[in-house]
């Protein structure tokens, strides 16, 4: 029980691994996937299978999920676990490239959701199997609590219907984590996610999207008619429980959350780190000791970017550290992801402007990961719905109160 | 032209209308002030700025001298190196902490308004600080301490705490031991020996870590204040700027170029010949005293140049003292979201608490992400100081943080509090002033 913000010594060996990795198999196809958008990445399968044998994966959005249940005889004092690992291993993954992290067979979020809330039979059935998740619909993005898909119970099954969009690896992956309401009159606690294989009648794609980065990354258009889907695909309690219901469902997000912080850190740390290499060959010195004020206005905005990357990545690492010590960590996983999304974008933007055409031009990485670290202040809940998460909780409001 | 346009170049022209205005402001002031009645106000503040206000010789110090005889000098190991991520404070961390917050909040918060007007510190609360140990904990058990390792956490905890009570006070009561821990950190067994005593004795002596000047773009690795080696020892000529208890400090250590080859540390003793004080009130910090240190032809003994005048010891210096202002704006900053919280909550406008609107609510929300960023950065960079590991780095971010966010906290504090922010009733104004401080101050505290 000492204050210390560096890396475990425990887990030194598994950033090198995921950092190699990054290097070795991401950067070197980064461009290649990124011009070749909807082409499958085949080298990943190699690299998936490699990475299958080290827990050290770092993993789509948290493939390896959190199960918070379990587990009663641990020694009392500091952990640093699991969320701890992941965070860390994402974060180096994404230093090499974060569309094609998200293309990771088997590390979807779906396979997050499945791994936090799965019961112990469809763990089984679901292992080893890659799961996209489908949340979003054409009219409802951040409202995921007003969803339109539904599910009608009928004999041992449900019937789904809806249209689901931007679902990630949605074609590639084996099965969809779809959401839908039993009864829309029911409000948010109706809402259950079914597990749908890819082959299922009626589960249709539309297409697939271009985008303006993670562009190896494929997202998919799905039209759900009259699918059938067996009850035993349904995760977690078939019962609409209006007390709690919804809570649960988000909490994965808790979870996920840190890690798509840690997405944006490691897409910034590689801008950050190139910016640094090109201005230093033309001669710019940066100087940590000496006031920004007095060096040149390139080194003086250099540091200001850095010290948000450093918060940024502090945060992630703290609300890590919060769930290896099951410490409830909403605030501090919305506080991070806010701080490394809005940071991730400004970082990445203003290393293109300070590196000008070197890095606006497809020669270097530099405008990629400008296009790429857009999407991680958006998916898994917006900047604005970060602020409304920290808000509520500082003010202590409810979200009728605080809306 | 295109000279005219760029902003703060020279004096506007004064045209036909401006120079009337300007003859009649100067021919008809005297009788606008009787007219409204302002006379005795504007009198009554002159003189009492004035009087708040001081030049002088250096406090006459006491007599500091070697009593018993070091051989070698003391120091605090290293806080060994630890193999876990841990944001827990150690057991005695947490209640050193817990003591200073208590103290932050009952004896400093509701006195700092008052200290502020005044200019001063209670001696009252300088005596009541010295017994709850804060310059102790940095000096080694071997010279009457009660430090058995370098604490840079706890002294970024101690500060944290007592800045949330008030950050002007919080500077005055650790600027002796931002002396205390220099000499701990680069004195030798006779730099100790004669001044260290004082600062674990029942009277410490008001002390200052004199760095900044009065100059633009101030860079503490450029100074103008200087030291030239001279036969007996040095002489320092210079100024130096926001020196805290200026008037009642026995000791100094000052930052000086010596020789023209960079800067250096000497210690300085108030009452010699040629050391003068003035009053330099500020935007903010204004209970800590501050202070002009002006240094005419002062003649140093050889023994009075600090750690050798080594660079190493210099950098370390600077960025031990930066740490310290970044858990000062973090305890303040602290203070702004405790103090926000219950008020946008409580005060209504259109029917509902203000605090139901994301503009407000995001303001508020925004302020505990970057503080909670600048507080994590701060007990990183002190955490490698303690285990010795290089700390250049992480010093730099969270000063350049601090100095940015912790800015746009106090401006977001006043302003959440609309024109209740802008008046004295509320601290909110009294915290953007001081907040203002961080980026631009050097020395004066040390971690």
């Amino acid at each position: 029980m000492t204050i210390n913000l560096e890396i475990p010594k425990k887990f030194e060996q598994l950033v090198d691994q995921a950092h190699a990795a990054a290097a070795e198999f991401f950067r070197p196809n980064s461009r290649k996937y990124d011009q070749a958008e909807h082409t499958y990445p085949k080298e990943l399968d190699m690299l998936a299978a490699l990475l299958d044998g080290l827990s050290a994966s770092g993993g789509g959005a948290g493939a390896g999920g959190v199960r918070r249940d379990g587990k009663k005889d641990e020694k009392p004092g500091n952990r640093n676990g699991s969320n701890m690992q992941l965070l860390l291993g994402t974060m180096e993954m994404c230093w090499g490239d974060v569309g094609l992290l998200l293309s990771m067979p088997r590390q979807g979020l779906g396979n997050a959701a499945i791994a936090s809330v799965a019961n112990d039979e469809q763990l089984e059935r679901y292992k080893g199997k890659w799961a996209a998740m489908a949340i979003t619909e054409p009219d409802t993005g951040s409202d995921s609590g007003a969803i339109r898909a539904t599910a009608v119970k009928d004999g041992d099954y449900y019937v789904l219907n809806g249209e689901k969009i931007f679902v990630t690896s949605g074609e590639r992956a084996d099965c969809v984590v779809v959401w839908a309401t039993l009864d829309r009159s029911l409000g948010k606690a109706a809402i259950k996610s079914f597990v749908v294989d890819r082959g299922t009648p009626g589960f249709e794609l539309v297409r697939l999207e271009h985008k303006l980065g993670i562009r190896a990354s494929d997202t998919a258009h799905f039209r759900l008619e009259n699918v059938r889907v067996h009850k035993d695909n349904l995760l977690g309690s078939p019962e609409v429980n209006t007390e709690q219901g919804f809570a649960g469902v988000m909490q994965t997000f808790d979870n996920t959350r840190p890690l798509v912080a840690a997405m944006a850190i490691g897409v910034a740390r590689a801008s950050l780190e190139e910016t640094r290499r090109i201005l230093e060959d033309s001669g710019v010195v940066i100087d940590y000791d000496r006031p920004a004020q007095v060096q040149s206005a390139a080194a003086a905005t250099f540091l200001q970017l850095e010290a948000d990357y450093e918060a940024a990545y502090l945060l992630a690492m703290e609300a890590a550290w919060m769930a290896d010590n099951r410490q409830p960590n909403s605030l501090q996983a919305s506080m991070a992801k806010a701080k490394a999304g809005r940071s991730g974008s400004d970082i990445t933007l203003r290393c293109v402007e300070l590196t000008g055409s070197l890095g606006y031009s497809e020669n270097s990485l530099l405008e990629k990961w400008a296009r790429d670290s857009k999407i991680l202040d958006i998916f898994e809940g917006t900047q604005q719905i970060q602020q409304l998460i920290v808000a509520r909780r500082l003010l202590g409001k409810s979200s009728a109160e605080l809306k | 032209m295109a000279t005219k346009e760029r902003a703060g170049t020279g004096q506007p022209r004064r045209d036909a209308m401006g120079t009337v205005l300007a003859a009649l402001n100067k021919l008809a002031g005297a009788e606008v002030l009787d007219r409204f009645g302002l006379r005795k106000p504007v009198e009554k503040g002159l003189y009492e700025t004035t009087r708040a206000g001081f030049v002088a010789a250096g406090a006459a110090s006491r007599t500091f001298a070697s009593a018993t005889k070091q051989s070698k000098p003391e120091r605090l190991p290293a806080a060994p190196q630890r193999g876990q991520f841990d944001i827990t404070p150690d057991e005695e961390q947490g209640m050193i902490r817990e003591t200073v917050v208590e103290f932050a909040a009952e004896q400093i918060r509701p006195i700092a308004a008052d200290a502020d007007a005044k200019c001063e510190a209670p001696q009252g609360l300088l005596s009541q600080i010295q017994e709850l140990g804060v310059t102790l904990v940095g000096v080694p058990e071997q010279l009457g301490g009660l430090g058995t390792e370098r604490s840079a956490v706890t002294n970024v905890l101690v500060a944290e705490a007592l800045a949330h009570g008030d950050m002007g006070l919080a500077v005055a009561c650790l600027a002796p031991s931002a002396v205390s821990n220099a000499l701990v950190l680069w004195g030798d067994e006779t730099q100790q020996s004669t001044y260290l005593p004082a600062f674990v004795g029942e009277n410490v002596p008001a002390a200052a870590l004199a760095v900044q000047e009065p100059t633009p773009l101030f860079d503490p690795f450029s100074l103008k204040a200087k030291a030239y080696r001279t036969a007996g020892g040095f002489v320092l000529e210079g100024v130096k700027s926001l020196v805290p208890r200026a008037n009642q400090a026995e000791l100094f250590v000052v930052a000086a170029d010596l020789d023209g080859r960079g800067p250096a540390l000497f210690i300085v003793e108030s009452a010699t010949p040629g050391v003068s004080v003035e009053s330099e009130p500020a935007m903010g910090l204004r209970a800590a005293g501050m202070g002009r240190l002006r240094l005419d032809k002062v003649k140093l003994p050889a023994t009075a140049l600090l750690g050798g005048g080594k660079a190493d010891a210099y950098a370390e210096a600077i960025r031990l003292s930066r740490i310290g202002w970044c858990a000062l704006a973090v305890g303040t900053g602290q203070a702004v979201l405790d103090y926000v919280i219950p008020y946008v909550n409580e005060r209504h406008a259109f029917g509902e608490p203000i605090s139901n609107r994301q503009s407000v609510a995001f303001m508020v929300a925004n302020i505990g992400i970057e503080l909670e960023g600048m507080r994590l950065l701060t007990y990183k960079a002190a955490a490698r100081a303690e285990q010795n590991k290089t700390f250049a780095r992480e010093t730099a971010l969270a000063r350049r943080l601090c100095a940015e966010k912790g800015m746009q906290i106090g401006n977001d504090g006043v302003q959440l509090l609309g024109g209740h922010g802008f008046v004295k009733e509320h601290p909110v104004e009294r915290w953007y002033r001081d907040l203002r401080a961080i980026g631009l101050t050097e020395g004066i505290v040390l971690v």
